[in-house]
């Protein structure tokens, strides 16, 4: 209960920064809270807007399902080996320090403007950060757990399925929690630059055209979304950790 | 008449055969250093050992000395560099054998089932009608006094339930042969010697041959029906010890006069190559 206090609290707090703000800025850059609320309203009443995100959460959901997918495969891989872990890891930090966006023209180029560059870009910030939390978690899977499958005679399949992913489950999941968010920003920038449709598409758009009011409106839904499913990611990650 | 002859025969060899179930015949461990040039360490042997059919067999020897590598040798978690390892007279080149339970010194006990699914992971690989699934957890679960605790997770349990909540994950599966790594080391004085007890209970009930793994030369000398002691690296049988004791006994022999003749003769046998794991040999008599 008092987690939730403090979290009122704070949300109180930016709203009247914000209104703040609002005032001292003035309306060449900013609403107020309330201005925005409305517009947003009558934003998600209109069909262009449902279009355009229903194309973000499709490459969105392509993209985290993709960086999912690969970053839990690789990890395992890589956790299980030894030898591979080492050569690859210091790649792979490498590549998570490159800023993604100069790599864009590259996928740009190879996957042509539409969606698949956009899944590709998204995928590409997700992929790594859950690699690295899955290679690290399965290899600090402690030795006893793993001695105790093999004395019951389970075979690498079991293992894994039954050992390792439930005893590594807490750390992958925090990995999935900063790979949800890479996956969504990744998407989105890629909607940002050489694309005609989704939200961030909108956003650019709205940017060219000085339109504070669907700036605002569309900057509150992307933090709306994301706080709220940061924070259900984290009580979930919380409860995983509790038990172990 | 003839008949009756001829085949008590090979009957009375195959008995005399049972009786030793596990056997190990010049088994030699070596471990290689990593790195270029490393010379491989010799961790045991040479060994040999014979396990008879329901004993409980205890082995104490110096930190270092390559206990918990026999053990791993007999449980097929590790293969020999030389010699054999027979379980039930068939060799174990690091294959698990069936029939085998294995407790750890570390809590095993998974952090993510409860009580009972933890012991139900046992039985997960052997196909079993339901039923006697449940039975068999039942009365694990009694037998640890875990009843009350069967929705509980370990990280609701003392260290010592813990252990219990592992030896009855091994119970489960009714082995012929159950391994014990140091399995009390973590837990304190107390709860060791009734633990103790709970051992000699289970083994008592099961019929299965136990073989212990210890540092604590009381504990031995308390639970075991011979002892071995091991010397300092690379780990031998230096003397193998018979308690005597009869099939009952409990923790309160540790009173006996006999135990402490036990115990002083294995720290004699021992005193020596412990100083000689931690770098002092014996400076004369």
């Amino acid at each position: 209960m008092r987690g939730w206090g403090n979290t009122l609290k704070l949300v109180v707090l930016l709203l009247v920064v914000w209104q703040l703000m609002a005032w001292f800025v003035g309306d060449v850059a900013l609403r107020t809270p309330l201005q925005t609320v409305v517009f947003t309203a009558k934003l998600v009443a209109t069909p262009v807007f449902w279009g355009h995100f229903a194309e973000t959460a499709q490459a969105f959901g392509m993209a985290l399902l993709l960086a999912v997918a690969i970053g839990l495969s690789l990890g395992f891989l890589l956790g299980l080996n030894r030898f591979a872990s080492e050569v690859l890891e210091p790649l792979l930090v490498a590549v998570y320090s490159i800023p993604k966006i100069t790599l864009y023209p590259i996928l740009l180029l190879s996957f042509g403007l539409g969606i698949a560059s956009k899944v590709a870009f998204g995928t590409i910030h997700g992929v790594i950060p859950i690699t690295l939390f899955t290679l690290g978690a399965v290899r600090a899977v402690r030795p006893v757990f793993i001695k105790t499958g093999r004395v019951m005679g389970l075979g690498t399949g079991h293992m894994i399925a039954t050992i390792l992913l439930p005893a590594a489950m807490p750390e992958i999941f925090t990995g999935l929690r900063v790979g949800f968010s890479l996956t969504l920003i990744g998407t989105l920038l890629g909607e940002m630059f050489a694309s005609q449709r989704g939200l961030g598409f909108l956003l650019m758009n709205a940017i060219g055209l000085h339109n504070v009011d669907l700036i605002m409106a569309l900057t509150f839904l992307l933090v709306l979304f994301a706080g709220s499913a940061s924070s259900l990611l984290l009580y979930l990650n919380r409860r995983l950790y509790e038990r172990a | 008449m003839t008949m009756r002859a001829t085949t008590a025969m090979p009957s009375v060899a195959t008995a005399a055969r049972a009786q030793v179930q596990v056997s190990l015949r010049a088994v030699d461990k070596e471990f290689n250093r990593t790195g270029r040039g490393g010379e491989a360490i010799h961790a045991l042997g040479p060994i040999d050992l014979e396990l008879r059919q329901g004993e409980f067999f205890a082995v104490v020897g110096p930190s270092g000395c390559g206990k918990s590598t026999l053990l791993e040798l007999v449980a097929g978690l590790s293969t020999a560099t030389r010699g054999e390892v027979a379980f039930e007279g068939r060799p174990i080149k690091g294959r698990i054998p069936d029939g085998v339970g294995v407790v750890f010194q570390e809590d095993a006990s998974f952090p993510w089932l409860s009580v009972r699914d933890n012991i139900a992971f046992g039985l997960r690989r052997m196909k079993i009608d339901p039923r006697e699934r449940e039975r068999r957890i039942d009365s694990a679960l009694a037998m640890m006094g875990l009843t009350a605790f069967a929705q509980s997770y370990p990280a609701q349990l003392s260290g010592g339930m813990r252990q219990r909540v592992c030896i009855a994950r091994t119970l489960v599966t009714e082995p012929r042969l159950i391994l014990l790594d140091e399995p009390f080391g973590a837990l304190d004085q107390q709860t060791r010697l009734l633990m103790g007890d709970e051992v000699l209970n289970l083994w008592r009930k099961t019929g299965a041959t136990v073989f212990l793994i210890t540092h604590a030369l009381d504990e031995a000398a308390m639970l075991a029906d011979r002892i071995g002691v091991m010397s300092a690296r690379p780990g031998r049988l230096i003397d193998i010890i018979e308690t005597g004791w009869s099939r009952d006994r409990d923790s309160r022999i540790v009173q006996e006069e006999a135990f402490g003749a036990i115990t002083a003769r294995l720290w004699r046998s021992l005193r020596s190559e412990s100083l000689k794991s931690i770098g002092k040999p014996e400076a004369g008599p």
